[in-house]
């Protein structure tokens, strides 16, 4: 059943506020949720004025500056800095993104800067992933054969049956879609989500693959598949510009076709 | 890294802001609207039976209901039921479209979300007019 308002412990206070250093010019205010697990302390929003004439571009860039120049405690996963590893995934002026390709100029006034929307915190802006990745684990992300591969090859494919899998193989699941998706806010814990059921469409358009209809059984359930009612977040938010609800549509399409 | 999951510390971890910190778009506005009109016409439909009932049970019950309908309330209710039902029917015919994997595209979600809240006020106003002035013709 869906709770439309946070637990006692997960409600947000106000936080401490840093101002800019003297003498900065274009100053913009970033309004930062904190969560210090060793506290015991509720969530906070720290607020931190930065000089944009002394920050790099990015959203990603002023919470490196925050860290390095301002306070360490902050807490935020990043790796690549240019969109393909999806570990900077967090929820920026309303909606999620990649922190990394996301320029400061694109938000209007106040920088608010939240962990991906309705997963357990570790600590800040550190979302625990463990059971996105279970679901994502569930549908058996991999190549599943019953004919013996070609003696002396790899398994051909033509060149429209591999165009099949553009717009599915480039998703880096970074979490975005999943939790902007409402359904998955609410049914997470049974709803396998945009991201995954892409994944899971990756698999059931390969001309390679002959676990089709096993694919199938296993997502024909009222709660992993057919939670999505084309509520469309996932794929105005996807950073990678991906569409994950067309591909969840052409797995239901898929479970109808079969009958 | 399972082992990790939540919960296992001694302090539950908290939840990630969610609805107060998503921005509302055309997409889940929408979306939650067609629920909402979908509850509203299951009240209008209660409505509609009553009026029904009443016509049934004579004359003086239906004098009732008849003046509760043709009071302002009545109106205001019967106009807001009414665009529920061309709301949640152009979305729906939007729903069958996407069903059969068309029109999921970013753009022509947005076109056809703006196309479904114009065409419900159309045709709530185009109803409304034509019931009126059938009533002011007869």
């Amino acid at each position: 059943m869906a709770q439309l308002t946070l637990p006692q412990n997960s409600k947000v206070r106000k936080g401490r506020h840093f101002p800019a250093e003297a003498g900065a010019g274009r100053t913009r205010r970033f309004k930062i949720y904190r969560y210090d697990p060793d506290s015991g302390d509720n969530p906070r929003t720290d607020t931190y004025e930065l000089d944009l004439d002394r920050c790099g571009a990015m959203v990603l860039d002023a919470l490196i500056k925050i860290k390095n120049e301002v306070d360490s405690t902050l807490t935020f996963r990043r790796s690549c800095r240019e969109g393909i590893c999806g570990s900077c995934a967090m929820n920026v002026d309303g909606t999620n993104t990649l922190a990394c390709i996301k320029p400061i100029d694109e938000v209007k006034g106040e920088v608010r800067i939240y962990p991906l929307p309705h997963m357990p915190v570790v600590k800040d802006l550190v979302p625990d992933m463990a059971d996105f990745y279970a679901q994502y684990a569930s549908i058996e992300p991999w190549m599943k054969t019953d004919t013996p591969a070609p003696a002396s090859q790899e398994r051909l494919q033509a060149p429209e049956d591999r165009e099949k899998l553009d717009g599915l193989y480039e998703c880096i699941l970074c979490a975005c879609c999943s939790t902007s998706c409402p359904s998955y806010w609410w049914n997470g814990d049974r709803y396998l989500g945009p991201a995954t059921l892409l994944q899971a469409y990756r698999w059931l358009a390969d001309s390679r693959d002959e676990a089709t209809g096993e694919r199938l059984d296993e997502l024909e359930d009222p709660f992993r598949l057919y939670r999505c009612h084309t509520i469309m977040n996932c794929t105005r938010t996807c950073p990678k510009h991906l569409n994950p609800a067309k591909a969840i549509a052409e797995i239901k399409k898929m479970m109808v076709a079969r009958r | 890294m399972a082992e990790q999951s939540s919960g296992s510390g001694a302090r539950a971890r908290p939840i990630s802001p969610h609805l107060s910190v998503y921005r509302p778009q055309l997409t889940s506005v929408l979306s939650i609207l067609h629920r909402m009109t979908g509850v509203i016409l299951a009240s209008g439909a209660a409505m509609l039976c009553a009026w029904l009932l009443s016509a049934a049970a004579g004359e003086r019950y239906y004098a009732w209901t008849e003046w509760f309908l043709t009071s302002w309330l009545g109106y205001a209710l019967l106009a807001a039921w009414s665009w529920c039902l061309f709301y949640h029917l152009c979305n729906g015919i939007r729903h069958l479209f996407w069903d059969m994997g068309q029109g999921l595209s970013l753009r022509a979600t947005y076109a056809s979300g703006a196309a479904v809240v114009v065409a419900s006020f159309m045709l709530t106003g185009l109803s409304w007019g034509l019931g009126l002035a059938c009533n002011l013709a007869g």
